[in-house]
């Protein structure tokens, strides 16, 4: 068993429990704080049926962002859409067997890499390109691209350059799932391509990356429009009643 | 700020300004006197330990908003909404840019409530919080109208105003507290109105209005007060009992309900709509203000409640009444239900005064000459609170829709804007959110800019002359700013004065 199977091992395990741990506290967290006041942007919807449209059209189509700015939009939904794609794919990496509709999903997820490479790169673009996006990015939101488009690299490499054993790779995760530490391909490629995705898991409950959750808290979003139909009281507020 | 104020000029295609960094650097509204800021029981100057007390309060309304704490978390840093903002397109100062201006407060929150900012503070751009940032807070927090468009914009709906008025809340409790909107809240609490006008007051100015209508019209509407057991109570904004143009909109409530045939009453003891609690984001204050509405109900023994035209007042209103002070329905604890059982759940609790006409009109029970506003050319100006928080009538959109029904209804000339600056989209005034002050005018002015482009072409292709709103911060401020782009003030004017110009009376007995 070579050190580095065993270092990886470890990484995964602390990564996987750090994201895990990190976003059930956050969640817990948005969950517990309440919302005193009824403020959905209106319109809004009336019904619950109804947020649940608009929260789905928020997620799956980003049409505030659409309704915005259409360059942003164009590249937030090829790199998430794309990551999406990606993400579904590497679950063959994790089943045995591999899961029906994974498999036909395999022509899309290896191509879906490059959109995902696009979007990124545009985004990141912007950052230089529009003064008042340079204006407001920080270092973290440079290095935060520069993370994810460094993963999408380093895989879409192993996937049309230099080739990975990709067999033993799973081997080795499904090892992991089972606690069993199996050998890792020795691949400086592999290397970079799992440090990377370990950091993005491990700093994701610390940052920005949060709006992934985040975005199902938003009161402005999430709120069903009937404040004079039902009376709306958050606890604390409740107290002042007594 | 610049000795004389003059207006921007206008984009000659509306494309987003150049950044002038820090052009709006140190503008800000007068401080609140020790006085002002003792009266709502906040401290009256900064404290010795004014830090630890601004991050125990930011700790303190973490805990109480979700919004100021998953806003704070979720933003991106897209830019989607960079150029959404009306005062950062009128001032062009970088600070003004919705997520710049909520980084101002999130740079704090990052050092001193998350781990990365505890650690690498430079690298996910958290800041301590000095004296330096207490002053920038206090005045980029006060170039903010609260007014949510850059919240319709943002893919997580992160709403600036959220993030303002939790920034005001805080500068309160270290006794950086703004004169103009503390000081009314103040007169609120003591007089019942903003204006500080009293009761004696209010009457001679109701009577003498009854002599007016009677005078131009040959009818007797009344304009009642204090009238025990009257179905309506009529809460309206204190500037339509004596500005201009607010009144022209009060005499078009009373002649609505003089031909309604309902009875009616204003209270002199809760004669004010507007609630600049909100504005400066304090739960308590806000309540406070809204409990006045609440007794008057119980005193007066009415059945319904009615708001006329006031932006913030029909949020405050529609979204929070309910919450605050049990103005509303379907509460199951008994201190709402005391007012609930006695209004009259058949109706809207409360109802805008628009629905309310809205809903006579189309049940035919008013009569109008529309070529009494043959003379105008009428758009309408949506209102952000209006607009983006809160509701008339059944579906989601009403707000928009009941408004130019009725206007359409009393006039033949309706034409709206541009559809990018109109609805939920519109610009504010740029007077609202408590920066309607002389102190603000250079500000009040450039944030005008968007709208003034719009109404300029609308003004230039249809022949535009009367702006119509329904909220008197609009109305003051356009007063106040269409002269800075060569239009007469004259041009501005509410709903109900539209209504008033054609409504068709007949004595009642
Ligand atoms: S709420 Fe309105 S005034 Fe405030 S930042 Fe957003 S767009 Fe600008
Ligand atoms: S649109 Fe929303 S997420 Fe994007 S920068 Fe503005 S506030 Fe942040």
């Amino acid at each position: 068993m070579s050190i580095a199977s065993i270092l990886f091992a470890a990484l995964f395990y602390l990564a996987a429990i750090t994201l895990a741990g990190g976003l059930a506290y956050r969640i817990a967290d948005y969950a517990r704080t309440p919302a005193p006041l009824k403020i959905p942007t209106t319109p809004a919807p009336t019904t619950t049926g109804g947020v649940v449209f608009r929260m789905a059209r928020e997620v799956f189509l980003f049409e505030s962002l659409f309704k915005s700015n259409l360059w942003i939009w164009l590249f937030s939904i090829l790199f998430h859409f794309g990551l999406a794609l990606v993400l579904l794919r590497h679950l063959r990496y994790f089943t045995e067997p591999v899961w029906s509709w994974v498999v036909l999903l395999q022509p899309f997820g290896t191509y879906a890499a490059f959109p995902m490479v696009i979007g990124l790169a545009g985004l990141w673009a912007r950052r230089f390109l529009v003064e008042r996006i340079r204006y407001i990015s920080t270092p973290s939101d440079h290095l935060m691209l520069a993370l994810l488009l460094a993963i999408g690299l380093s895989g879409l490499s192993m996937k049309w350059l230099v080739h990975t054993d990709v067999v033993a790779l799973k081997t080795f995760f499904l090892g992991l799932m089972r606690f069993d530490v199996e050998p890792l391909p020795a691949s400086g490629l592999l290397y970079l391509h799992l440090g990377l995705v370990a950091t993005l898991m491990l700093i994701f409950p610390f940052s920005k990356l949060l709006h992934a959750p985040g975005v199902f808290f938003s009161p402005s979003r999430n709120q069903v429009d009937n404040p004079r139909e039902k009376r709306h009281l958050a606890p604390w507020a409740a107290e002042m009643e007594k | 700020m610049a000795a004389e104020i003059t207006a921007p000029a206008y984009r000659v295609i509306p494309i987003v300004p150049a950044l002038k960094p820090d052009a709006m650097e140190g503008v800000k509204p007068f401080v609140a006197s020790e006085k002002i800021q003792d009266a709502l029981g906040f401290p009256g100057t900064l404290p010795d330990d004014w830090h630890e007390r601004a991050i125990a309060k930011m700790g303190e309304l973490l805990k109480k908003y979700r919004s100021l704490k998953v806003y704070l978390d979720a933003c991106v840093h897209c830019g989607a909404c960079t150029d959404k903002c009306h005062y950062f397109i009128g001032t062009q100062d970088p600070k003004n840019m919705p997520v710049a201006r909520q980084d101002l407060l999130r740079s704090v929150y990052r050092r001193y409530f998350t781990l990365p900012g505890k650690l690498f503070p430079k690298l996910v751009g958290a800041r301590d919080l000095t004296k330096e940032v207490l002053d920038e807070w206090y005045s980029y927090y006060h170039q903010c109208s609260e007014c949510r468009r850059c919240s319709v914009f943002c893919p997580y709906g992160i709403d600036t105003a959220e993030i303002t008025m939790a920034a005001r809340d805080i500068l309160d409790a270290v006794g950086y507290g703004q004169k103009y909107s503390n000081e009314i809240i103040g007169k609120v609490h003591t007089i019942g109105n903003n204006l500080g006008l009293p009761g004696p007051a209010l009457e001679n100015t109701m009577e003498g209005l009854e002599e007016d209508v009677k005078e131009d019209t040959g009818i007797d509407v009344r304009f009642p007060i204090d009238v025990q057991g009257a179905e309506v109570l009529l809460i309206t904004p204190s500037a339509d009992f004596f500005a201009e143009p607010h009144i022209d909109s009060l005499i078009g409530y009373a002649k609505v309900f003089h031909a309604a045939g309902v009875s009616w009453t204003l209270s002199s003891m809760s004669s004010e709509a507007a609630n600049f609690g909100l504005f400066i984001g304090n739960y308590e204050q806000m309540r406070k203000v809204a409990l006045r509405i609440r007794q008057a109900a119980l005193d007066l023994g009415v059945k319904r409640i009615i708001v006329g035209e006031c932006g913030h007042a029909w949020r405050v209103a529609y979204s929070f009444w309910n919450t605050l002070a049990g103005i509303g329905a379907g509460a199951d604890d008994p201190y709402a239900l005391m007012l609930q059982k006695q209004l009259d759940q058949r109706h809207k609790q409360p109802t805008h005064i628009c629905e309310y006409t809205w809903d006579l009109i189309q049940r035919d029970a008013l009569k109008f000459d529309k070529t009494k506003n043959d003379h105008l050319v009428i758009t309408f100006h949506d209102s952000c609170n209006v607009a983006r928080a809160s509701r008339m009538g059944d579906e989601p959109g009403g707000q928009f829709d009941i408004p130019r029904n009725i206007i359409r209804a009393v006039a033949n000339n309706f034409v709206d804007m541009d559809e990018n600056t109109i609805r939920e989209k519109t610009f504010c005034c740029g007077g609202g959110g408590g920066l309607l002050t002389d102190d603000l005018l250079d500000l009040r002015v450039k944030g005008a800019l968007p709208r003034m482009e719009a109404l300029q072409a609308v003004v230039d292709s249809h022949g535009v002359n009367y702006l119509a709103a329904i909220c008197a911060i609009c109305k003051t401020q356009f007063s106040k700013t269409l002269p800075y782009y060569g239009f007469n003030m004259r041009m501005i004017g509410g709903v109900h004065q539209l209504v008033s110009n054609a409504i068709i009376l007949e004595n009642k007995q």
